[in-house]
């Protein structure tokens, strides 16, 4: 159970980490604009736009929490979505053109697509449902919707503020110390890497059902 | 078919680490044959200090048909690939996108493993061009959020009148073409150059002309009668929706290079127009931003010179008099010189911007020029005039040619110009002189138009991040 918690805020750390999530747009809004609360400003539609994108997967998932005895069939179910996704991401490793029309003004907008387009909420799937999972005896089908909707909103926030602390922090230093040459160093291709989390996510759910 | 784990390392975040990085070791110049008699070229330059073979071809991609018409060029990827909101940092800056003029087709020619084993390893053929956009005669192309953005000078037909010329998009990885650029083109008729600011999602284009008036040559009637391009087009960049026009006047005809400040934070940049057809001065134009709105102001102008109409084309002789012609411009990274070729009276003007608008003129070189003739400080004769500029990253380096297109050249200088390129050396105080050793020569018949630099230079990246 709190291993599952560790995992929700271990998965939001690395989001955190990843440029793609947020953390060097923020960076950018604030040399843009020249001044250090343009980089926090830039995380309140940053972090929404995740959240939204989290939720947006979890909470129909969610729905489905009342029925307790097909639980490894939904297992099986988000294990198929994530593999396929996974797969998926990997052989084809390129960005979304879509994602490149969005404008500089539109944070919100792209923060939700940028991680929806990679997956990020499916990647929490596994441990979200093993999180509905136990702690849910057999109890009246309005109390396991209310549990299955509040895990999923936990879930969420809890995910996005681990990425919220690790981007923003991240942000911060690359803006007032380390400077954009840091980026050549520090900007590593994750997409493989990304992938391979898609993977592993899908499998566990697998290894649930099974 | 890993990528690589890091970014490009001739991708910068800013214009300032741009400029601090190593210099270029080799130029890429097109070679075109003005007549069509032989294929059009690729040559790479060793620009290398000290190198054995330094300002010398050291390697050629001859093209496998004729008749191409090479002009500008540019690379599949640059700086905008670090953008935040759409970069794909791990794309390769490896591929030359090289457009035929004429023929529409477009070869991509691949830099690696070294520049000097480059060669052909993709051609799209014209029909492909024309099924998939309805545009023909390809001609700038830059890099970025979408891709590979290429401006084109053509619509459909024969002649290239069937609907407006405008841009499309081509895939920076595959080089598939994709499609069109505007999802609503407003009162856009012509099309010539583009460029942008990535972080303030504005685009802006340029009017030369349609093919009929410059394919066989200049038209004077259409030009005494201002048919030629005087518009400045903005766009909503990644909405691709035009949303404003600037006239700049009639009698300012051909509105060709659009330089934007480099540094992303500025919103302004500099036209250069060819002629003005009341007095025959060329000018520069600065346009801005200004409570939403852009605008645009003559901030420098260059007189013609008069001269004895013995020595000049029968086009000019009514005139007694040789226009500048400002056919190109160019900014250093720092956004602080504008350089101006004057390709009719022979100089390259080299003005310090760093008020855009009140350009003061810091420097001057003469070469060739359609009366005035100079020699090349080394002695050998510079057929035409400065045309095509290249900057180098570092600001210290100028490199030019002298061929401005096939059929104009014959108008304006009586002949085909034979390739050259030269370079000037420029002086941090502001300044410049030619390098009176850097004399490139090309193959006997060809004619040299754009330089690109080896990892970037001064026409080809965008910047996302502010140098502060």
């Amino acid at each position: 159970m709190w291993g599952a918690w560790a995992l929700v805020l271990a998965l939001g750390c690395y989001h955190g980490l990843n440029p793609g999530m947020g953390w060097l747009l923020a960076v950018s809004n604030g040399m843009q604009a020249r001044r250090a609360g343009a980089v926090f400003a830039a995380f309140a539609p940053i972090a929404l736009g995740h959240f939204l994108a989290m939720a947006v997967v979890l909470l129909p998932f969610a729905l489905l929490s009342f029925y307790l005895d097909r639980r490894p069939l939904i297992s099986l179910a988000a294990g198929v979505l994530l593999l396929g996704f996974g797969v998926y991401k990997l052989l084809r490793r390129r960005h979304p053109r879509f994602l490149a029309r969005v404008g500089p003004t539109h944070l919100l907008l792209w923060s939700f697509l940028m991680a929806s387009a990679h997956g990020a909420g499916l990647m929490l799937l596994p441990v979200f449902l093993a999180l509905c999972g136990p702690r849910f005896g057999a109890a009246p089908m309005m109390v396991l919707m209310r549990r299955g909707f509040g895990t999923a909103i936990a879930v969420s926030l809890v995910h996005t503020a681990a990425m919220l602390a690790t981007g923003g922090l991240l942000a911060w230093l690359v803006y007032r110390y380390w400077g954009l040459g840091a980026l050549r160093r520090a900007w590593f291709n994750l997409d493989l890497l990304w992938a391979a989390c898609l993977l592993l996510s899908g499998s566990l759910a697998l290894a649930e059902a099974l | 078919m890993f990528d690589s784990l890091r970014p490009d390392p001739s991708f910068y975040a800013t214009p300032r680490l741009a400029m601090q990085a190593p210099a270029e070791n080799f130029a890429y110049t097109l070679m075109l044959s003005p007549d069509g008699s032989q294929p059009d070229a690729l040559a790479v330059v060793d620009v290398a200090p000290g190198s054995a073979s330094h300002g010398r071809v050291v390697h050629k991609v001859v093209m496998p048909y004729r008749g191409d018409e090479f002009h500008h060029f540019g690379w599949n990827a640059c700086s905008s690939m670090l953008s935040p909101l759409s970069g794909h940092p791990f794309t390769e800056r490896r591929y030359l996108v090289i457009p035929g003029i004429r023929s529409s087709r477009i070869y991509i020619v691949d830099t690696k493993p070294h520049p000097t084993q480059a060669k052909i390893v993709k051609i799209i053929e014209p029909e492909e061009l024309f099924r998939k956009t309805g545009y023909s005669r390809p001609h700038t192309t830059h890099c970025g959020p979408e891709g590979i953005y290429i401006s084109t000078l053509g619509g459909g037909g024969v002649d290239g009148t069937d609907g407006p010329p405008g841009l499309f998009l081509m895939d920076c990885e595959n080089f598939e073409i994709l499609g069109r650029y505007e999802m609503d083109r407003g009162p856009q008729r012509m099309s010539y150059d583009f460029w942008w600011n990535i972080p303030q999602n504005y685009m802006v284009s340029s009017e030369w002309g349609l093919p009929p008036q410059f394919e066989n040559g200049i038209v004077p009637e259409d030009l005494l009668a201002n048919r030629y391009g005087h518009h400045l087009h903005f766009w909503d960049l990644r909405g691709r929706k035009h949303i404003q026009s600037i006239d700049i006047g009639a009698n300012h005809q051909m509105a060709l290079e659009v330089r934007p400040a480099h540094e992303p934070t500025k919103e302004y940049g500099f036209l250069g127009v060819v002629v003005d057809t009341t007095n025959l001065e060329g000018s520069i134009w600065t346009w801005y931003r200004e409570g939403g709105q852009f605008h645009a102001r003559k901030t420098a102008v260059i007189p013609p010179e008069p001269a004895d109409a013995a020595l000049l084309p029968d086009l000019l002789k009514p005139f007694g008099a040789v226009p500048p012609l400002v056919t190109d411009i160019d900014l250093s990274l720092d956004d602080r010189f504008l350089y101006v070729a004057c390709w009719g009276t022979g100089e390259l003007r080299q003005y310090d911007v760093s008020d855009p608008m009140a350009p003061r003129l810091a420097g001057s070189v003469h070469v060739g020029g359609i009366a005035r003739r100079t020699p090349h400080p080394s002695g050998k004769s510079f057929a035409g005039g400065p045309q095509m500029l290249e900057i180098s990253r570092d600001g210290k380096r100028v490199y030019f040619t002298n061929s401005l297109y096939s059929t104009w050249d014959t108008q304006f200088y009586g002949a085909a110009l034979p390739g050259a390129q030269v370079m000037a050396r420029v002086d941090e105080a502001g300044g410049f002189a030619l390098d009176k050793d850097f004399f490139v020569g090309f193959d006997e018949g060809y004619s040299a138009h754009q330089i690109r630099l080896e990892g970037g230079d001064c026409s080809t990246d965008s910047y996302c991040f502010p140098s502060v």
